[in-house]
């Protein structure tokens, strides 16, 4: 388990993390998320010591992360696998010798059989056995992300930490990156922390997410729990939520939907049910790992809002007026 | 008759010189290399970007540097004759040319190599120190391991340079191929020696540049 608390850091005048608490359970894939800026690789360099802080605590497994505690903070290290957004491997090694590197840094003999068998595993298992004389320049980007993720499991990590490991991707590669962390986290029992400002990643494989806003913790929670009504405006600014085009005449009443939501027609039986007329103006339907989530703007007259709601308090629909 | 009597004296006059230039050359890049090599380190560790930032280290040895660098050669060679002398016993001839090679060289490289260090992309040490790496494992292992290719090129550029200030060493007695065309060529005007000590060295240097730009791709 990772345990974060209180932490708080700075660079020179400037406050980064402002006391930040979180709990990370064994197991779990956690999520990092808010804009750029937000501290959130900042606070993801100082669970593995990359990076110092100044007050509070984060312990991995009870063991307190102390930078100035080298020889424990090595041990920790070889605990927490970590990959990057710029993948960041060496230019002159191959595949094969870029996996096999950590364990040289841990004085493993890389040439034993059960090195070797170890190696080409991991490399095996990222799938990229075919490439496996070849130098990262000869690898596409999604290539590259994947040795890495293999290095990073060569010490037999219980964690990995990822830096907006998909950011320099395309949405096709991200995916297949997103599939083999999730494999990784399934089949290995491996805790996985996503650092990210990608959507899409969190939607994929997060099951719960800590959203940071400018060195804060904003809220903490389940992603569809937060994304799907998210009250604070930075969530939904973050979102890019309605807000914009909405017709200024009449009311905007907004629906929720949570996981089921999309298997009734609500809308429609609104409609014939209150005999009136609704305008769709907004709408978003979202997959959150197996489930789809969602909301809806309507657009309707002022006399039908009471009818409306009643309605859909009868049904259990979530909603909310959209003030203007 | 003295047509052929002075090409077989030739040959041998431009065999011996190509011989101490080969000499002179060798033998000053190998000490500078080696010896470069640890202001390079220093310099690359203490740097502002560096595993251990310290600025006064930093800016004493860069500043020590810059000064050797701004020698001009042919005052270096001066300067040194003391100390050339208390290295290797005299101060005149081919052997002790190689010292104010190597004196000359060593800022030069130790700068070369600096340079080429530090253009190792700080991600991979950053992810080299997330593995738990010691800083003298991501010195060998990230910093010189990612950089041979770039410290090869600098001592390209390094023994292409040498064989040009080797031509000044024949001044202090060092002999060499641009002594032979100095001596021979230019102050007794013979043509022929002029052009046969240029046409090896323009061979001389494209050779090593090949060779390096070789061993460059092959190593990268």
């Amino acid at each position: 388990m990772i345990s974060i608390e209180n932490v708080q850091k700075s660079f020179k005048n400037n406050e980064v993390l402002k006391d930040i608490s979180i709990q990370i359970e064994d197991g779990e894939i956690y999520g990092i998320i808010g804009q750029s800026g937000a501290g959130k690789s900042t606070l993801l360099r100082c669970i593995n010591g990359l990076e110092s802080y100044d007050q509070g605590s984060i312990t991995v497994d009870g063991n307190l992360i102390n930078i100035r505690d080298k020889k424990s903070l090595r041990l920790q290290q070889k605990k927490m696998g970590m990959i990057f957004q710029s993948f960041n491997l060496l230019e002159r090694l191959d595949v094969y010798q870029n996996v096999a590197l950590p364990m040289k840094f841990w004085g493993i003999p890389a040439n034993t059989p059960q090195a070797k068998e170890k190696i080409l595993k991991l490399i095996r298992l990222v799938g990229l056995e075919e490439k496996m004389h070849q130098k990262p320049r000869e690898l596409s980007g999604g290539q590259k992300q994947r040795v890495a993720i293999a290095r990073a499991l060569v010490l037999d990590p219980e964690i990995l930490l990822c830096d907006e490991a998909t950011s320099a991707l395309d949405p096709e590669i991200t995916k297949g990156i997103l599939a083999l962390l999730q494999k990784i986290n399934k089949e290995m029992g491996i805790t996985i922390v996503v650092v990210t400002h990608q959507m899409e990643v969190v939607k994929q494989i997060c099951q719960r997410v800590a959203f940071l806003n400018h060195g804060k913790v904003l809220a903490v929670g389940k992603p569809e729990q937060l994304f799907v009504w998210p009250k604070e405006k930075e969530i939904r600014d973050f979102l890019r939520e309605e807000s914009d085009k909405l017709p200024s005449s009449g009311v905007n009443l907004k629906l929720f939907f949570f996981g089921e939501g999309n298997q009734r027609p609500i809308v429609t039986q609104m409609s014939q049910e209150l005999q009136t007329d609704f305008n769709i103006c907004w709408a978003r339907l979202e997959d959150f790992r197996e489930d789809v989530y969602g909301s809806l703007v309507l657009n309707m007259q002022e006399k039908d809002l009471e009818r409306a709601c009643a309605f859909l308090d009868s049904r259990n629909v979530t909603w909310e007026v959209i003030s203007k | 008759m003295s047509g052929i009597l002075s090409g077989a004296g030739m040959t041998s006059v431009v065999m011996k010189a190509f011989n101490q230039t080969l000499y002179m050359v060798f033998w000053s890049t190998l000490f500078s290399v080696v010896l470069g090599f640890i202001p390079a380190i220093i310099l690359t560790l203490t740097a502002p970007d560096g595993l251990k930032p310290n600025k006064i280290v930093y800016e004493i040895l860069s500043f020590i540097v810059n000064v050797f660098r701004s020698f001009p050669f042919i005052i270096l060679l001066v300067i040194l004759i003391p100390f050339t002398r208390m290295i290797v016993g005299k101060s005149i001839g081919t052997t002790a040319s190689i010292v104010p090679l190597t004196v000359s060289a060593i800022p030069y490289i130790a700068r070369v190599f600096e340079t080429s260090l530090r253009e190792t992309n700080p991600g991979v040490i950053e992810a080299a120190r997330s593995f738990g790496a010691s800083n003298f494992q991501i010195l060998m292992r990230v910093y010189v391991k990612e950089s041979i290719p770039r410290m090869l090129n600098g001592v390209v550029l390094l023994v292409i340079s040498l064989i040009g200030y080797s031509a000044m060493a024949g001044t202090v007695g060092g002999g060499g191929i641009g002594d032979i065309a100095i001596r021979y060529g230019y102050q007794q005007y013979k043509t022929d020696y002029l052009i046969v000590c240029s046409v090896i060295l323009i061979a001389f240097v494209q050779l090593i540049q090949m060779l390096g730009n070789h061993m460059y791709k092959k190593m990268s």
